[in-house]
């Protein structure tokens, strides 16, 4: 455990790095060649550039390359490929419009390098109940969980600078969690996925001078899947994104297909004349978690994104709670 | 309304927690001989059907719990 203390201290310290010194001149450079959208919640015509995924993959590939210098495990190769290929997937679908099924199909074959490098134990263990073998199944679960939890933080990825707060809250969660399941090699392997959104968060959060992109938020939702399956975490990673599941899964239920954002008809949130955010009544629109924070009454986009970082913080101590139930077998 | 998220969050949890309970008590056992080689194979076809059955039904419980939390904000 000490002997890991060195490698997890310099990786956290090049992750937040890299992406802090980074994006400044990325910003520029964006807006140099003018990569950038109108910010719809904003009253004047604020353009913002994006995306900053290049950053965050940088610090990313950065640090874990600093983790594999000491530790050469099969786990962070692994992490790192799959989450270089979301990157490039996102990075794809930032410059071109692709079909809602693209993400999707592409993060699944993206999720192959953890079954190809054997990074993976296919028991699945549960809380008070112990684990259960599905070798066959589990190849499934891979498969499925990084485009999952791609799109699911790319689907959170809404408001000003809640895509990486809510990363911070989760995978900081996430690492605690795979402390005290006591799996502390890939515990420090996730550290740099918590200082990379945090550096991230300094210039994402409101009002926003850059935001993530498709590039981004599957980079960071890869990489948190990767670790889940890497980890043997699954369940608790689960647990640690419930506000993203519950907004995806409100969506998924209310459209009943996969669909990419602009295709869908109906604003499901509308401005007031102050610009506060308020839910509408359009039936065709469709339900989502931001629309169910906001059924109370209209609020400010900030007093929104701190709403689901409280959710967020909720389900990281109900993670953390799950990770201690690990221990216990009924 | 925010207790309400608050609430549908503990009962996803919930819920999870007592459906990995079943998945570990129906699919744990599950063994299969006689088939020589294939063996492995059918057990792991018969607990991936059970799972996603399992789950599905997971989903349906999630989506009605939705309905009755949400009642009124999901007819806005």
């Amino acid at each position: 455990m000490i002997d890991l203390l060195i490698p997890a201290i310099i990786s956290c310290i090049v992750a937040f790095l890299v992406v802090f010194v980074m994006t400044p001149p990325l910003i520029k450079i964006l807006e140099k060649r003018n990569f950038a959208v109108k910010d719809m919640n904003k009253k004047e015509d604020v353009m913002v550039v994006r995306p900053g995924g290049p950053a965050i993959i940088t610090g990313i590939i950065a640090s874990e390359i600093v983790l594999y210098a000491f530790l050469q495990m099969n786990e962070i190769l692994a992490i790192v490929i799959t989450t270089t290929a979301a990157f490039l997937i996102g990075y794809v679908d930032d410059r071109k419009v692709m079909g809602g099924w693209f993400k999707p199909v592409a993060l699944a074959i993206a999720a192959i390098p953890i079954i190809a490098l054997g990074a993976y134990d296919s028991d699945l263990a549960f809380p008070l109940f112990g684990t259960v073998q599905i070798p066959a199944l589990y190849f499934a679960l891979i498969i499925f969980m990084i485009p999952i939890t791609g799109n699911t933080i790319n689907s959170i990825d809404v408001l000003n600078g809640v895509a990486s707060g809510f990363m911070v809250i989760a995978s900081f969660s996430l690492s605690i969690c795979l402390f005290i399941v006591q799996n502390y090699e890939i515990a420090i392997v996730s550290l740099p996925l918590g200082f990379v959104s945090l550096a991230f968060y300094k210039y994402h959060k409101i009002p926003s001078k850059i935001f993530p992109g498709d590039s981004g938020a599957l980079t960071l939702g890869a990489m948190y899947g990767s670790i889940a399956i890497v980890g043997g975490v699954e369940i608790i990673a689960a647990v640690a994104l419930l506000p993203a599941v519950i907004n995806s899964f409100l969506f998924l239920s209310s459209v009943k297909r996969i669909v990419e954002h602009r295709e869908i008809k109906g604003k499901p949130v509308d401005h007031t004349e102050d610009f506060r955010l308020k839910a509408t009544n359009d039936r065709k629109a469709p339900v989502t978690l931001v629309r169910l924070i906001l059924a109370g009454g209209p609020m400010t986009e900030k007093q929104v994104g701190f709403a689901i970082f409280k959710l967020a913080i909720f389900s990281g101590v109900l993670a953390i709670i799950t990770a201690f139930m690990m221990g216990v077998t009924l | 309304m925010k207790s309400g998220l608050f609430g549908f969050l503990f009962a996803m949890w919930a819920l999870i927690i007592v459906g990995g309970g079943i998945i570990v008590t129906l699919l744990g056992p599950i063994s299969i001989s006689g088939f020589g080689d294939l063996d492995w194979f059918i057990a792991s076809v018969i607990k991936a059907v059970i799972a996603i059955v399992l789950v599905v039904i997971w989903i349906l419980i999630l989506s009605k719990l939705k309905n009755f939390i949400f009642k009124k904000e999901i007819n806005l």
